[in-house]
């Protein structure tokens, strides 16, 4: 059956080219490359216990230089790297001068790629393990512009410094809504140490990568880097309201908030008659949940009564819980006939793990599109064709039936005819 | 727009009115090379890399890594995903994989036949997994959650493992095949825009081809989404119709006999 109408499309196209000719000139293009550019800061343990030569017979500081050298070599044009250490500087014992040892090596900013690896070459494994520290700065290093952000951090060591939990800074950065995602990488990784970075990844929605060669290093953080500069739809912040008469009114486009445990979140959205509602909602789990969790969201009129609802469950290990839905508002023949205030309410059923803060809320994701609304179906059928042997066994015994009655008739009109 | 494009269909579907016989052999998807098949896989819905029907899409990752990719798929089609994830030699435990497929509404989609969750043993270099989803519909009612034409997403991580497993380097290859259903899945009425998710943001600013902007899902088939007019019940119907017409003649030649009728008299 040919469904694709390869024909029609051209056909269509070059109707729609000529009708459209003249409606649509070129817009211009403002330079928004600055503004957009993708950054990215490297954020490398330089702690005493990077001297231990595990990594292919080498150090771990002599694998990670070797692997920035080629990272640096390969870092495309538009994404601007910065490096930051911790631990680098203080040698001492001092555990309170040791935990704010946390340097800028080089500026986040487009890359000059000698200086860069000369600043690289400079380093020697040397004190304390700062990871929270060193991740708030970092977070600082990128801010501005309206760009992907990502920190990459490399340890190979769980943070020396509590009672500052690394994961719970990350969490807190990624609720500043800046946009920021961390990744890490573990070198020779133990237990405890893969629990951490991989909680500071699961906060901002990051990866986490064990690395016991010089090549998965250099690979993985190449991945990282090319990732920063692959261009991603920005989503708005909005905040959503307690109730439908607070909430803020949404146009078509993506937008993200916090909802804490046990919180609706609602949201309005304007539908004009003939238009079709969709709404796709997700919620992220940044922490350790406990493993059922759903979410809820429904479409609900301002008095109040429910129009559609998207629902979804799940159990198991998860990065969010997502649904839908769709609300074509019927045509209306008024002309004028206003647009329906649709209230959108989201509720989610993650619960926090033991021992987890619950706040700031889970990060949630809302896609609003409002489009044309379908033809809707007045068959089951397509236009209410038939199809198959049945079909075409019942045409043939009305058909024949209808000629025999036809034929009868004809020959008894004859014959009347003939007897007058 | 719209109608041009019926207008277009109208006039394909005269011309091929002429040739039912054409009808049966379109192939479902078109098997296009892999040389730009993409190597990598994004982490989110929102940056979930996009691959073709028909193309086998690699990618590196990290135990644990939630894996993302999004395909197109239009009415009439059945996709099924099939999803290899090579396994590092030296992992400790077994480690239990899943695919999840959702639609451009982010609802999960259920898998109809296949191991759309698989564990793999000990040692196991690698797991095979699968997901036939029900036909994509052109309509549904908004209270179902039918599969429509447009963005499809794939999600494959792993869903249990060992804790000294985490991290550890791991291969994927996902693949989209799809089986033309055909008429039998034709449905009456039809969506104004295939459901990919940010159209509406994309067909309002008419400049999208302004670089550097990012959409979320720019997801097109090769050949365009279909128009939904053309089914091959029009086939069925049409030659039902004919054949019912020369039934009708069969049955009217019936009655008429052989000759003059019997009753008339000689010479009348």
């Amino acid at each position: 059956m040919i469904r694709r109408q390869r024909l029609a499309a051209g056909l269509g196209a070059l109707l729609a080219a000529l009708a459209a000719g003249l409606a649509f000139p070129a817009g211009a293009v403002a330079d928004e490359t600055t503004a957009m550019a993708p950054k990215v800061d490297l954020v490398i343990d330089v702690s005493g216990s990077m001297r231990a030569k595990d990594i292919d017979g080498q150090s771990r500081m002599a694998a990670a230089k070797q692997a920035f050298n080629e990272v640096l070599d390969a870092t495309p044009e538009e994404v601007q790297l910065g490096i930051r250490t911790l631990g680098a500087n203080y040698p001492g014992d001092d555990r309170k001068t040791g935990c704010k040892d946390t340097a800028q090596l080089y500026p986040v900013g487009p890359l000059n790629r000698t200086e860069a690896k000369t600043a690289v070459a400079t380093l020697t494994p040397t004190g304390w393990t700062p990871i929270g520290p060193a991740l708030l700065k970092a977070a600082d290093d990128l801010q501005g512009g309206e760009g992907s952000k990502r920190i990459v951090l490399i340890s190979d060591g769980e943070d020396t410094c509590a009672p500052l939990d690394p994961c719970e800074v990350a969490r807190e950065i990624a609720a500043k809504g800046i946009g920021l995602t961390i990744d890490t990488l573990g070198l020779v990784p133990n237990a405890k140490m893969r629990a951490q970075l991989s909680c500071i990844a699961e906060a901002t929605g990051g990866t986490y990568t064990s690395v016991e060669h010089t090549d998965e290093l250099t690979d993985r953080v190449n991945q990282l880097v090319d990732r920063a500069a692959d261009p991603v739809v920005v989503p708005v912040a909005t905040e959503g309201a307690a109730e439908c008469a607070k909430a803020p009114t949404l146009k078509s486009g993506l937008y993200t908030d916090r909802e804490e445990f046990g919180q609706e979140r609602w949201y309005r959205v304007d539908v004009k008659p003939g238009q079709e509602l969709r709404a796709a909602v997700s919620v992220a789990a940044d922490r350790a949940v406990s493993p059922d969790y759903g979410v809820l969201l429904r479409a609900v009129t301002v008095h109040d009564r429910e129009i559609v609802r998207g629902e979804a469950a799940g159990t198991g290990r998860t990065d969010v819980i997502s649904t839908g839905l769709r609300y074509p508002k019927a045509d209306s023949d008024d002309e004028n006939a206003p647009a329906e205030t649709v209230c959108l309410q989201v509720t989610h059923s993650f619960a926090a793990a033991a021992g987890v803060k619950a706040t700031p809320g889970l990060p949630l994701e809302l896609t609003v599109d409002v489009v044309d609304g379908p033809s809707d179906a007045s068959d089951v059928a397509s236009f209410g064709l038939g199809r198959g042997w049945w079909l075409l066994g019942a045409l043939i015994v009305a058909g024949f039936l209808a000629g025999l009655v036809w034929g009868w008739l004809s020959r008894w009109r004859v014959a009347v005819w003939r007897t007058n | 727009m719209r109608i041009t494009r019926v207008l277009s269909v109208a006039l394909f579907a005269l011309g091929l009115a002429a040739g039912p016989a054409a009808a049966d052999s379109s192939p479902s998807a078109s098997p296009s090379g892999d040389g730009g098949a993409p190597t990598e896989a994004g982490t989110s819905f929102r940056t979930a890399t996009e691959i073709e029907q028909g193309q086998t899409a690699t990618a590196s990752g990290s135990a644990g890594d939630y894996l993302y990719w999004s395909f197109p798929a239009d009415t009439g089609q059945r996709p099924t995903v099939k999803a290899t994830v090579k396994l590092p030699e030296d992992h400790s435990g077994s480690e239990k994989w899943q695919v999840d497929v959702y639609d451009g509404l982010r609802r999960r989609q259920a898998c109809q036949y296949g191991a759309q969750t698989r564990t793999a043993a000990r040692g196991a270099s690698s797991v095979e997994l699968s997901c036939t989803l029900r036909t994509v519909r052109s309509w549904s009612e908004p209270w179902a959650d039918d599969p429509l034409p447009g963005t499809y997403y794939i999600r494959l991580t792993v869903v249990g493992l060992a804790q000294s497993d985490l991290g550890l380097p791991v291969g994927a290859e996902v693949r989209v095949d799809s089986k033309d259903i055909g008429g039998s899945a034709a449905v009456d009425g039809s969506l104004a825009k295939p459901l990919v998710p940010g159209i509406a943001v994309t067909s309002a600013g008419e400049d999208d081809d302004k670089p550097g902007s990012a959409v979320l899902s720019a997801i097109d088939p090769d050949d365009g989404w279909s128009s939904g007019w053309w089914t091959d019940r029009w086939v069925w119907t049409g030659i039902g119709g004919v054949l019912a017409a020369l039934a009708g003649i069969g049955g009217y030649a019936l009655t008429r006999g052989s000759g003059r009728p019997s009753r008339v008299p000689p010479g009348a």
